[in-house]
């Protein structure tokens, strides 16, 4: 083993020098376009057109040049109006095809794309397309608008290694690629992955030594039985969701005060730990006020569509923001749910998708008439229509609102004006140029909306989870996938369009979207086929030959590891020190956070307001889990967004994953990873044992594994070295950080220095890596 | 061959293709961080394909001082000299001017416009002539090192919409702030400094609020996010070790928990690992380096004098301007300052005079304080709001006292240094401060010609995101060639 590991280094370190020239897409294309024997339109000319031509070429009508359209079969093959001997594409005559010409000409009079434009073709993409022209020009319709069919199963070699379905798809591409996986991680790295990903807490102690002792075939899959069991499991899951819908505790705009939309975010929680219907979960969020008889659970649903910001700003025009509510609604449903760059379209035609203008405002129409104003005067935590919850919602029909104090609580959420408000395209996007009038409706090329259908937001919810619907199963199951392996099968996780990413497995894709909709929709079922796939239980352990030929992991030849989110870690040390008080939803929490920072970007009528002050809580209420912690839009909580949490000012579907200095600072300076350490110590310290048994305690609890020899052996080094060089002043001022209060007799700079040995532990990076 | 994690965070490579086609074992800030390595050199002949880090062309500045003025000073009482307001004092302003301009909220309903002259008197400075309203003792001075811009104008007409207009070229936000954006497109000079740095400051006049999304990165890295600092205990926020942590406490500290993550690195051969070793580094000698920069107390009694003695006071726009220069100095890209109150809807008069007087003196100061030590050339200063102000009064006007509401069809700012013509006044209103007669300047061209004093052409400062190409400029910007050295 120790033999392998240095041989790999060396290849690591090889591969390394190698990067610019060996993992360049480009590269890989030009491979390509000698190897492939039929050009593709979808995988290999479509992607090339798109983002060079289709700007000036496609189908935005009004910037469209020379009348020439590529991105329609029966368009490029016609002649041009002007000249009827000239044809922009001559299925298999290149050097007939003006198209070609321009794009290979010499002359940068003639070239395509103009050399004005700052775009360019590589010398092999214009082979591509002369090939491709050669073999016939044959058009395809965009994959994504294809509704999804499963396919048999491939047929593979290594089929010892496969446990389900998913793994078929995984092991053909690798050895197509002639790579092959990892074996299974040990049991003690598998358990903490599970955890973190079903419940976002690590294991206990108690449940690494069960599953350690557990040797049963089926070990594996009743831990998962029970973490989704466990009501951690919808707070995980929210945070997602949470990210998607915008969702936050505050207005968002200039004055940014409170907005009191937790109920909602109790609501996700509890329809994630019912496992509730993926159709009936997002129909209820877009339509629930419509349904018949609606509940107050229902219509509190769909305050999903008001999670959006609102304007408190004196001056605005009132149009001008219910437009931007509107519109934001539009591409939330739009960008979250289909995975479609709709909000192009909301002042011209789209450039790279069949999304037109007129597209764009038919789907507005559907959320137009909610009975709401741009501004409304006099301040209040919710914005009509609201739904009001009062003590006896709690106890009855809304018992999952954590909901203390007496006194109602209001949420905005969704409610039809009695008569109808007229939609118009909008010029530009401006709302106060309105033309032509437009209904509601869809964008055909992806399913048009059935005539049969209701023409408001419920018609919509049967469109969408219509099973010949191209977008919304593939979508959701790839947003699952993400939240797995870090990286969808289809990358772009927010653009199913021309422009987006082509996916890795389009088979697998299609085979679990397919399923998804073939088993009513079910959330843990899908969850629990990724999770007990062999392509999931992988090791990390990389190796030169993977990092060679496939340094995205797109093959998914081991297992990523992966940074956890901030929410997360802030689980991981609360849960791990003991700290953290277990309780699902109620108000968002205010714990520690640098001073000042609220007040000093308040505007003179915010710092007045009800947010204007960080009143910082107290008690159990801060360490409550991250999901908890309170969003003011203006000023959102620095340590989370330092680790890349979402401000929430829009529909979010992807967090970027960075490493940066200031992450480090978090982790080394902020009260609550201090705070934590120290208590663990005191903990700790109580024990009757030796200070080796202390600190393996503290890695296990941390790292979820018990730590290695020399881990340890460095950590009870720098424990003494701490020890001796303590002093005493420092030792208190150290004891003396966050509000916790432990008492203890035993020897404070004992204490200080394991405290110091646990904050060590909880910096370090696998500490927050799953 | 024996595991060298020296070796391993010293390898030069490739960073635009890091960064941009490998994620795994790398992530997107591979060795950069948001301290963002300064001009790497690649060879690339794809025009279209832009290289973070290399300017297009020679710049002019290197870096940028942007002191705005947050809520919108009015143009009548600082450089905009309109004595015909004061002639018609009390007049209705003309239809025939206001010719559709739409009205905010707060004058809507407003039955009459009675042009309010400026109550200040203004007098012409320097060699340009420039006009400067009596508020401005300090800046009269500094006339001729600076271009005054009075043909500015914008598409909001209210402060959340026309702030991020002016920081992210769009006015909805969720794009990258023009600081991201240079940090982006030239990476930082100093590696234990941020590249793009925000400070905060406020008067006592109606203030408006600031907002992150002014310096958020948008869909750039966040390692190109603004980095709020305050001068008050901690300047970077978690940047002070705990109370009772020494300096060699946390050297010590680094030290051990490196030696564990190279065991991780040798188990997982994972990138990510040496990145985070080096990010650690990174965040111990920024330890040393920010306090560095804002330690005040060794600048001499000159430099307190010309700032004025409120640069001494924590948190005082003097006090973020001495820090701004400091910070520019050494080698930060984009120095942001935000100082609140400019909106004057009522009690102009007092409001404005107070907010000139936290102004004006620390304005100058930085002009006078670079141009001593010979960075006036290479830095870009500029100083204004986000749109303008009324020329009629909101609410009752008196003698003594009126408002102005939001005004968006001309204002004036100025730029100095970096490239950018001293000594001129651009552009021309007409008698009644109103709308533009002769070289307007719209906020995607004062964006563009920012990005041009950078070397870097607006139109191919380009990042492709959900399937399109997005620029700090939208889909407009024409570079102001006049007011070019």
């Amino acid at each position: 083993m120790k033999k392998r590991t240095s041989y790999f280094i060396v290849y690591l370190i090889i591969t390394v020098c190698l990067i610019p020239s060996c993992f360049q897409e480009d590269d890989h294309n030009k491979k390509q376009a000698k190897l492939v024997e039929k050009v593709s339109y979808n995988f290999h000319i479509r992607p090339i057109l798109s983002d060079r031509c289709f700007v000036c070429h496609g189908p935005d009508a009004n910037k469209r040049e020379a009348g020439l359209r590529l991105d329609i079969e029966e368009e490029a093959y016609k002649a041009f109006k002007d000249d009827s001997s000239a044809h922009p594409i001559v299925p298999g005559k290149p050097l007939l095809s003006e198209a070609f010409l321009r794009i290979s000409a010499d002359d940068t009079g003639i070239l395509m794309p103009p050399p004005a434009s700052n775009l360019k073709l590589e010398s092999f993409e214009i082979e591509l397309i002369k090939k491709w022209i050669e073999q016939g020009a044959e058009y395809e319709k965009h994959w994504a608008f294809i509704a999804p069919r499963k396919v048999s199963l491939p047929d593979i070699k290594n089929k010892k290694w496969v446990i389900n379905e998913i793994d078929y798809f995984i092991i053909d591409q690798l050895e197509k690629n002639d790579l092959s996986p990892n074996q299974p991680a040990d049991k003690e790295r598998l358990l903490k992955r599970v955890c973190l990903d079903i419940t976002g807490l690590p294991p206990t102690l108690q449940m690494m030594e069960e599953f350690l002792a557990n040797d049963d075939v089926d070990a594996y899959e009743k831990i998962v039985d029970v973490l989704f069991k466990n009501p951690a499991y919808g707070e995980k899951m929210a945070l997602h969701w949470l990210d998607i819908s915008r969702y936050a505790d505050s207005h968002g705009y200039q004055d940014d005060y409170y907005r009191s939309h937790w109920p909602w975010r109790d609501w996700v929680i509890h329809a994630f730990n019912k496992n509730m219907r993926y159709d009936d979960f997002v129909s209820w969020q877009l339509a629930g006020d419509l349904m018949p008889n609606a509940s107050k659970e229902q219509i509190l649903a769909t305050a999903f569509n008001r999670n959006h910001k609102i304007t408190e700003e004196g001056g605005v025009i009132d149009e001008e923001y219910r437009i931007e509510y509107v519109t934001d609604r539009v591409n939330t449903f739009s960008k979250g749910l289909l995975s479609m760059t709709v909000e192009c379209a909301h002042c011209h035609d789209h450039k790279y998708d069949p999304i037109s203008q007129k597209d764009h405002y038919q789907l507005f129409a559907f959320f137009n008439n909610v009975k709401e104003a741009g501004l409304e005067h006099g301040y209040r935590s919710a914005k009509l229509p609201v739904l009001e919850i009062s003590d006896e919602d709690v106890k009855s029909v809304l018992s999952f609102v954590n909901k203390k104090d007496t006194g109602k609580v209001i949420v905005s959420v969704m409610g039809e004006r009695d008569s109808l408000r007229r939609t118009f395209l909008l010029n530009r996007g401006a709302y106060d140029a309105p033309a032509e009038e437009v209904f509601p409706g869809t964008p055909s090329a992806i399913l048009p909306f059935d005539e049969h259908l209701p023409k408001n937001r419920l018609g919509l919810t049967q469109w969408m989870f219509d099973k010949r619907n191209p977008l919304t199963a593939r979508v959701y199951v790839n947003q699952i996938w993400q939240e797995f392996f870090g990286t969808g099968i289809v990358k772009s996780t927010g653009d199913f369009g021309m422009q987006g990413d082509l996916p890795s497995h389009p088979e697998l894709l299609d085979w679990l979207a397919v399923d998804f909709m073939e088993h009513g929709w079910n959330i843990q079922r899908l969850i629990k086929q990724i999770i007990t796939s062999a392509t999931y239980r992988q090791s990390s352990v990389m190796n030169r030959k993977k990092i060679d030929h496939d340094p995205e992991n797109k093959l998914l030849s081991c297992f990523p590891r992966l940074r956890m989110r901030p929410e997360l870690i802030r689980d991981i040390v609360f849960a791990s020190s003991g700290l953290l008080v277990n309780q699902i939803g109620g108000p968002s929490v205010k714990p520690y956070q640098p001073k000042g920072i609220w007040e000093a970007a308040a505007s003179s009528g915010g710092i007045v307001g009800n947010l204007g002050v960080y009143r910082q809580d107290h008690g159990e209420s801060i360490y409550r889990r991250g999901v908890y912690t309170f969003i003011k839009r203006t000023v959102p909580p620095p340590s989370m967004i330092i680790f890349d949490a979402s401000t929430r000012d829009q529909c979010e579907v992807k967090r970027s994953k960075t490493n940066t200095p200031l992450q480090a600072l978090v982790m080394m300076n902020d009260p609550t990873v201090l705070e934590a350490s120290r208590v663990f110590a005191v903990r700790l310290h109580e024990e009757r044992n030796k200070v080796d048994d202390k600190i393996f305690t503290a890695f296990r609890s941390i790292l979820c594994r018990q730590p290695k020899e020399e881990e340890l052996r460095l950590l009870v080094n720098y424990y003494e070295q701490t020890l001796r060089s303590l002093k005493p002043g420092n030792v208190d001022k150290l004891l003396a950080i966050g509000e916790y209060r432990l008492t203890t007799t035993g020897d404070k700079n004992s204490i200080a220095a394991l405290m110091l040995t646990i904050s060590g532990i909880y910096n370090l990076e696998e500490s927050i890596t799953k | 061959m024996e595991f060298d994690i020296r070796k391993q965070m010293a390898l030069n490579v490739n960073r635009r293709r890091f960064l941009s086609k490998l994620s795994l074992g790398l992530g997107s800030i591979a060795l950069g961080s948001l301290l963002v390595p300064d001009l790497f050199k690649t060879n690339n002949d794809d025009i279209s394909d832009f290289i973070p880090g290399v300017p297009h062309f020679a710049p002019k500045a290197k870096r940028v001082i942007y002191l705005f003025q947050n809520g919108a000073p009015s143009q009548l009482e600082t450089f905009d000299y309109k004595p015909k307001l004061r002639e018609m004092f009390g007049q209705q302003l003309p239809e025939s001017i206001r010719s559709g301009q739409r009205l905010t909220g707060m004058t809507a309903d407003q039955k009459s416009f009675p042009l309010a002259g400026s109550f200040f008197d203004f007098q012409q400075y320097g060699d340009s002539g420039a006009w400067v309203s009596a508020l401005f003792p300090y800046m009269s001075k500094i006339v001729d090192d600076v271009c005054i811009i009075k043909s500015m104008h914008t598409e909001a007409i209210n402060h959340d919409p026309a702030l991020t207009f002016f920081q992210t070229g769009f006015q909805n936000g969720n794009r990258p702030s023009m600081g991201s954006w240079l940090s982006y497109g030239l990476g930082s000079e100093n590696k234990n400094l941020p590249a793009f740095t925000v400070l905060l400051s406020r008067g006592i006049g109606n203030g408006q609020g600031v907002y992150s999304k002014l310096w958020s990165n948008g869909f750039l890295d966040s390692m190109h996010q603004g980095i709020q600092l305050s001068n008050g205990e901690d300047p970077v926020l978690y940047l002070n070790d705990p109370e009772g942590m020494t300096r060699d406490m946390r050297r010590k500290f680094i030290d051990n928990i490196s030696s564990l993550n190279e065991l991780g690195f040798k188990e997982f051969g994972d990138q990510e690992i040496v990145t985070k070793i080096k990010q650690y580094e990174m965040a111990y000698n920024m330890q040393m380096a920010v306090p560095d920069v804002f330690n005040v107390t060794n600048e001499p009694d000159s430099i307190v004098k010309l700032y004025g003695p409120d640069c001494l006071v924590p948190g005082t726009y003097a006090s973020n301007c001495l820090l701004a220069r400091k910070l520019s100095e050494n080698g930060v890209r984009f120095v942001q300052l935000y100082h609140q109150g400019w909106d004057s809807h009522a009690n102009l008069p007092i409001e404005m005079a107070a907010q000139a007087k936290d102004v004006d003196q620390a304005s100058a100061a930085i002009i006078t304080d670079l141009k001593q030590r010979g960075l006036l050339d290479e830095t870009l200063v500029i100083w204004g709001g986000e749109f303008g102000r009324t020329n009629f009064s909101q609410g009752k006007l008196t003698k003594e006292n009126y408002g102005r509401d939001h005004h968006p069809r001309c204002f004036s700012i100025w730029m100095a240094g970096g490239g950018i013509k001293p000594g001129i006044v651009y552009g021309q209103t007409d008698e009644f401060g109103y709308n533009i007669v002769s070289d307007p300047v719209h906020v995607h061209d004062f964006q563009a010609t920012v990005l041009h004093q950078l070397g870097l052409h607006h139109e191919k400062l380009i990042f492709k995101h959900q399937g399109r190409r997005y620029r700090l400029t939208d889909v407009s910007g024409n570079v102001v060639k006049d007011i070019l050295a």
